[in-house]
């Protein structure tokens, strides 16, 4: 694979922001200042209004809209904490600082701005979201962080103090976390033609281990469960800039299976958000079929396994790819599941050495 | 004059005989009745002559009488009308002396007035009263007194006359008394705050045994019209009342008796009376027997065509005067009143005015604070068995929106020329069909009003809280957009938060 460079994508990200957030506080001053009590309007995240697009492949707001108003006695409140908040947001993207949900609900308190609860200030934050069409981190707000990247990939900081330095992802043996400072950074440079996200870290240490990113020239990311929406986006900007395919490796069962799609289709939650999907991506294992074909050990289906499996069935993300429908079938029939490690019964480094490149390949195949 | 009953005993002898009936039925609660049989007294010979009463009472310590109780000296002085000098010695030596052939509204609970206490006071320290009146003429007379139990009649110790030289009026009682101070105190107190309420214009004050004044001023010199005396109604005699009529008419023959004694009666309502009872017109009062009599009773309880009594007998308070007492003793934050219009119960004229208070120095105790009256005296026993208690708690208050846990004090006075006790203990107004429905309509009344003030105060309360919600938070828009949108002046938005009481004062 030749060098991949992709430059300036943030800078013009905040520039964006900037724009979004200051023109909805001219918004709110230019009503003001004319006299008429200010009113933003966004789209409905009630659930009624939350619809999967086939063609985005992952869920969208409808055509409804909300309209809050200072006018409103119950809307006053709201809408002056969504005013406090963009300001906020606004300063923290200027000065390049970052804060996290827990730290927004501290710093209202400095401004006097006082929320009931962190449910209160963090519904206010969606609110941003919504209205902006931006997602928090863009605002530099960030969740507590757990996932991580290893890999050959050179990226260029973009934070106060390291602006303009540059670090080699596989230069730290346990990962690097993909945190506020690595989600700033634009990429500079790649020889990796492949993205693997995993969701255990057990299994990440042991690819790293196994030196998988250099015998798959691949990237590997930790998701950690359910990935966090920096770390998707960070796939998709993986997936988008660099151009790298992308393959996610789960436990075999309707959990480890969401976890895929949530990558590749994204959460009801988020509908108001784009660029955290990655509708490319493809979910490799482990199978139902897998348990099958590898006669892996297993545990059973318990209950809520099964009613998930029959939520998953009638979700609209799995409607598209027949693999889905096939897995889920497989796994009904089968009634048991597998975790990752299961591979170990063959050793330890089966899964790296037959499994994984057994996978891979069945993918590239069916790609081209 | 005495009945066949009476014969046996004197009237004082029955009274000593079953003083509790009287109200004295303890060493406390003697103590109690001698003060208030005293204090009523005052109120009513002041009112007689529509002068606001100045009454003094003092209770001072004589000496130890038995474990729990002691000797007392009762002093009670008014500026009311005074006594002739004739009718002193028989009106606190002769227990029912005096005539009651004419009704009106009178406080006395007993018609028994001071006498029952000057008798009790006697009894148990066989000490003499003094009385000492003057009528406002030149002289005034000052009596040392006892009574003979047995005979009923008062003994003359010693009769002074003095010179009147500052036209002083009024009465001066003094006699001793055995009682239990300590333990009425509360009461007494309780009754002072309480008459206080429903005599705003009297002054009223009490030094007791240790010393301590209490003074209760009055609020205003307006009183309230003094009752006229009346004649009995026909559906509310009985025959013990006939008997005493026909021993002290002049008239000749039953058509004039019956005009000239009885309330509301004329020409033809008697001619049509003596015709539906098949009495001659002309036969003479006198000579009707005793089975006559009885029919009489009867029939004039039978006949239809009496009209109503009217209540010019009766001396209510009014709603202001009301208003002022309540708004003197309670202070309370919101005050209505109602009188309702005279009605009748068995032939008896009777009004009932009520009040309702709210907040201010009204405590929360859970339930309503129930002061109940009956022609301008407290009544400060047996709530529970009251009508107006029955009444107050059977009420819908939820449609109201008012709860027992409110600050809320109740007044209910009733005035009658005979207020209906339930027992002889007189403390309670009996549960009667007519006087229940008259508590009950001038309760829904205030009630409603109440209703009205609450809510009216929990929309203003509700406007000023939506108010300071708006000024709270639109300065902060203001601010914080100004930031944003980087400007430097920040948009006026006084016009929009006047905007918001503008519009929400016409919204209702």
């Amino acid at each position: 694979m030749t060098q991949k460079k992709s430059k300036g994508v943030i800078a013009e990200k905040k520039h964006e922001i900037m724009g979004s957030l200051k023109k909805l506080g001219t918004q709110i001053y230019d009503q003001l200042d004319s006299g008429v009590f200010p009113t933003i309007t966004m789209p409905s995240r009630s659930t009624e209004n939350i619809h999967y697009d086939p063609d985005l492949r992952q869920y969208v707001l409808g055509e409804k809209s909300v309209t809050r108003s200072a006018r409103n006695i119950r809307h006053v409140k709201p809408f002056t904490q969504l005013a406090w908040a963009a300001m906020f947001s606004n300063e923290l993207t200027f000065h390049r600082k970052t804060s996290t949900l827990r730290d927004v609900y501290y710093s209202a308190q400095a401004y006097n701005m006082t929320f009931k609860d962190q449910q209160e200030s963090n519904n206010i934050i969606t609110d941003l979201e919504t209205t902006t069409g931006r997602s928090r981190e863009d605002f530099n707000i960030f969740p507590e962080e757990r996932s991580a990247v290893f890999g050959d990939l050179t990226i260029e900081y973009t934070v106060p103090g390291y602006e303009g330095k540059t670090l080699n992802l596989s230069s730290h043996p346990d990962g690097v976390l993909i945190g506020p400072a690595l989600t700033s950074s634009e990429f500079a440079s790649t020889k990796a033609d492949k993205v693997i996200a995993i969701e255990k870290g057990g299994l990440f240490t042991r690819f790293i281990e196994e030196n998988v990113h250099t015998k798959h020239n691949a990237v590997l990311v930790l998701t950690a469960g359910q990935a966090p929406r920096q770390t998707r986006y960070f796939i998709r900007r993986l997936h988008d800039e660099l151009k790298l395919p992308v393959y996610i490796f789960t436990d075999g069962d309707p959990w480890g299976m969401h976890i895929a799609m949530v990558i590749i289709s994204g959460s009801a939650n988020a509908a108001h958000l784009r660029e955290l999907t990655t509708p490319d991506a493809v979910w490799s294992g482990v199978w139902a079929s897998d348990i099958v074909n590898y006669k892996l050990p297993t545990d059973p289906l318990d209950d809520v396994d099964v009613k998930r499996l029959h939520e998953l069935q009638r979700d609209p993300r799995y409607q598209g790819d027949p693999l889905w429908q096939r897995e889920i079938k497989t796994f009904l029939k089968i009634r048991r599941k597998a975790e990752q490690e299961a591979f170990s019964r063959y050793g330890l480094t089966y899964i790296v050495d037959e499994y994984l490149p057994a996978k891979l390949e069945n993918k590239d195949k069916k790609k081209k | 004059m005495a009945t066949a009953t009476f014969e046996e005993i004197s009237a004082s002898d029955f009274f000593y005989r079953n003083r509790d009936i009287a109200g004295f039925t303890n060493p406390s609660r003697a103590i109690f009745a001698a003060i208030r049989e005293l204090v009523e007294n005052s109120l009513d010979a002041a009112e007689s002559l529509k002068i606001p009463p100045d009454v003094y009472v003092r209770l001072s310590f004589e000496g130890e009488a038995s474990q729990d109780t002691q000797i007392y000296k009762l002093r009670v002085e008014d500026n009311g009308s005074g006594i002739q000098p004739r009718f002193i010695p028989s009106a606190f030596g002769q227990v029912l002396f005096g005539s009651k052939y004419k009704l009106k509204q009178t406080r006395g609970t007993f018609g028994l007035g001071g006498k029952m206490a000057v008798l009790y006071g006697q009894i148990m320290t066989h000490q003499p009263a003094y009385v000492t009146s003057s009528t406002g003429s030149a002289k005034i007379y000052s009596f040392k007194l006892m009574m003979d139990i047995q005979r009923n009649r008062p003994i003359i110790l010693d009769r002074k006359v003095l010179i009147n030289k500052e036209q002083w009026r009024g009465t001066i009682v003094e006699f001793t008394l055995e009682g239990d101070y300590l333990r009425a105190r509360p009461k007494i107190l309780e009754y002072f705050k309480q008459t206080a309420m429903v005599n705003p214009y009297a002054n009223l004050t009490f030094v007791d045994p240790k010393g301590r004044l209490y003074k209760f001023n009055r609020a205003t010199t307006d009183m309230p019209d003094p009752p006229k005396e009346t004649e009995p109604h026909p559906y509310g005699v009985d025959v013990e009342l006939l008997q005493r009529l026909i021993q002290v008419t002049p008239y000749k023959n039953m058509q004039e008796f019956l005009k000239f004694h009885f309330h509301r009666v004329g020409d033809i309502t008697a001619k049509k009376f003596l015709e539906f009872s098949g009495i001659n017109p002309s036969k003479n009062p006198k000579k009707l027997s005793h089975q006559e009599v009885v029919k009489l009773m009867q029939h004039l309880k039978k006949f239809k065509e009496f009209l109503p009594p009217d209540a010019s007998c009766l001396s209510p308070l009014g709603e202001e005067l009301l208003k002022a007492g309540i708004m003197k003793e309670l202070n309370p934050e919101y005050l209505v009143v109602n009188q309702r219009k005279p009605s009748t119960y068995a032939g008896h004229p009777f009004i009932i005015e009520m009040g309702i208070a709210y907040g201010g120095e009204i405590p929360k105790k859970g339930s309503f604070v129930i002061y109940r009256f009956a022609n301008k005296i407290p009544l400060l026993y047996d709530e529970a068995s009251d009508v107006s208690y029955r009444v107050i708690n059977s009420m819908n208050w939820r449609r109201y929106k008012v709860s027992p846990d409110m600050p809320i004090a109740i007044v209910v006075h009733i005035c009658s020329t005979k207020v209906p006790y339930k027992t002889v203990g007189k403390e309670f107004i009996s549960d009667r069909p007519e006087v229940r429905r008259e508590v009950a309509n001038a309760l829904r009344e205030v009630s409603r009003q109440l209703q009205h003030f609450l809510s009216k105060r929990e929309h203003v309360d509700r406007e000023k809280r939506r108010l300071s919600v708006f000024a709270k938070y639109l300065p902060r828009i203001a601010e914080f957009s100004t930031i944003l949108a980087g400007k430097e002046k920040r948009p006026d938005i006084q016009k929009l938060i006047k905007s918001v009481q503008k519009y929400d004062t016409e919204e209702k």
